[in-house]
């Protein structure tokens, strides 16, 4: 279970609002998160990852504190080690396919089936420069999923696929986190695209 | 033509900019991430040689490094190390003048960097140093090779600063630009022109590489 309850100022157009969220995920459950535009989702998302701070709050995995804020305690992303789906894909423009996975993870087989499942094999000695947006969204869900992670948390990670890659995609992916037991944190701007996907949702709504 | 001050000044251009791309990078890399007022200052020093004369900074540099005063008595005393009128004098100052060159262009290109190379790589579990072998310096390699070319071309040319620290000592200290302010003096225009020859191809090259180097890789040639 993983139990997050955080408080943090957002710089806005308007001035500083503060984004409140408390919320509860189970084990292997996927949550759809949602909400307006500069609501904070991906705040949130960074947050849980460990790659931005809260004034105040409290976020445990399983038994495991990841930030208190009252014991000054905050787990470095690295050792939280979330799979982190960027919104803007933050792949590396000097490695390849296979080398943005290599640095991920050693195990070639998994490596192997990571290709199958993103549909990426003819693809393994491109840099991301010379791959599409629909195949560089793929390699950053691979590049994130490599590790393995418990906890996976993903910015609009279907945006630029085309229906039928993304549904058989999910297909895959869905049986890859049943099997290991991943929960996964999803944020869409498009509800309609998760249909299926996630049993559980969040409203974030404009702080 | 005594071609003893090209030697110099290539060798103390070279030594000069290894030493300031193993001080530069860690450096650079620190002032990138976030502010702070001791950050500030630091970069304000660093910055100063850019437009502080370099006779005021060789001055200061030989009252320091004196062995009669300080720090260089301490040297002196301590260490047997001379740093006034000898070639590990010029090196310091070399490092200490051409710094702003070598550490601007990698500071500038590490904040251009999307932050979120960065977090990818420690949500993979790497670590900083990890991160920035790996991820951060292939992707700014342009920046560094700029930088370092600079750096070099801009040792070659410096006259002030190695003058005041280093004298005109020949064979130890006394660099390209002093053998053409001194040939010149002397009336040797011969000598002059072809020092001054040499420099200027030599530079010539190194900038016209740094502009064939960085036409595919960055926005503007010195960027």
């Amino acid at each position: 279970m993983i139990s997050v309850d955080i408080e943090k100022k957002l710089k806005a157009y308007s001035g500083r609002q503060v984004l409140k969220i408390a919320a509860q995920f189970p084990t292997g459950s996927i949550t759809k998160i949602y909400g307006p535009s500069g609501s904070g989702k991906t705040t949130f998302l960074k947050i849980i990852g460990g790659l931005v701070n809260p004034e105040k709050g409290k976020i445990t995995v399983d038994d495991t504190v990841w930030l208190d804020t009252d014991s000054k305690t905050s787990l470095s992303p690295q050792k939280r080690k979330t799979g982190f789906v960027f919104q803007n894909y933050a792949l590396f423009p000097n490695m390849t396919v296979q080398r943005h996975l290599e640095y991920a993870t050693e195990d070639q087989q998994w490596i192997a089936r990571l290709f199958a499942v993103g549909k990426l094999e003819s693809f393994a000695k491109h840099k991301p420069e010379y791959l599409s947006g629909g195949q560089q969204q793929r390699l950053a869900i691979l590049r994130a999923m490599a590790i393995k992670p418990k906890l996976l948390l993903m910015d609009e990670p279907f945006s630029a696929l085309d229906p039928e890659m993304r549904l058989g995609l999910i297909a895959d992916l869905k049986a890859i986190w049943k099997e290991q037991g991943t929960t996964v944190l999803i944020v869409s701007h498009n509800p309609m695209e998760l249909d299926g996907l996630t049993e559980r949702e969040l409203y974030i709504s404009n702080p | 033509m005594d071609l003893t001050p090209i030697a110099l000044t290539l060798k103390l251009a070279c030594i000069t900019t290894v030493i300031l791309l193993l001080i530069g990078l860690p450096l650079a890399y620190w002032l990138s991430k976030g502010r702070s007022i001791i950050k500030l200052i630091l970069e304000a020093i660093i910055t100063m040689p850019l437009v502080l004369p370099p006779s005021v900074l060789g001055f200061y540099l030989l009252m320091a490094f004196s062995p009669q005063h300080g720090v260089g008595r301490w040297l002196h005393e301590h260490l047997n190390l001379q740093l006034v009128f000898s070639f590990q004098g010029l090196v310091l100052a070399s490092v200490i003048y051409s710094m702003p060159f070598m550490i601007g262009p990698i500071k500038s290109a590490l904040q251009q960097l999307p932050a979120s190379l960065a977090q990818a790589s420690y949500t993979l579990g790497k670590t900083e140093r990890q991160t920035f072998i790996k991820v951060l310096l292939p992707n700014i390699r342009a920046s560094v090779l700029t930088a370092a070319i600079l750096t070099f071309a801009h040792t070659l040319g410096e006259f002030g600063v190695v003058l005041m620290i280093g004298g005109n000592i020949p064979g130890v200290t006394r660099v390209s630009s002093i053998a053409i302010y001194d040939s010149t003096e002397n009336m040797d225009y011969t000598s002059t022109n072809n020092y001054s020859l040499v420099l200027f191809g030599i530079t010539f090259i190194l900038v016209i590489s740094v502009f064939v180097f960085n036409k595919y890789k960055a926005k503007s040639p010195l960027e």
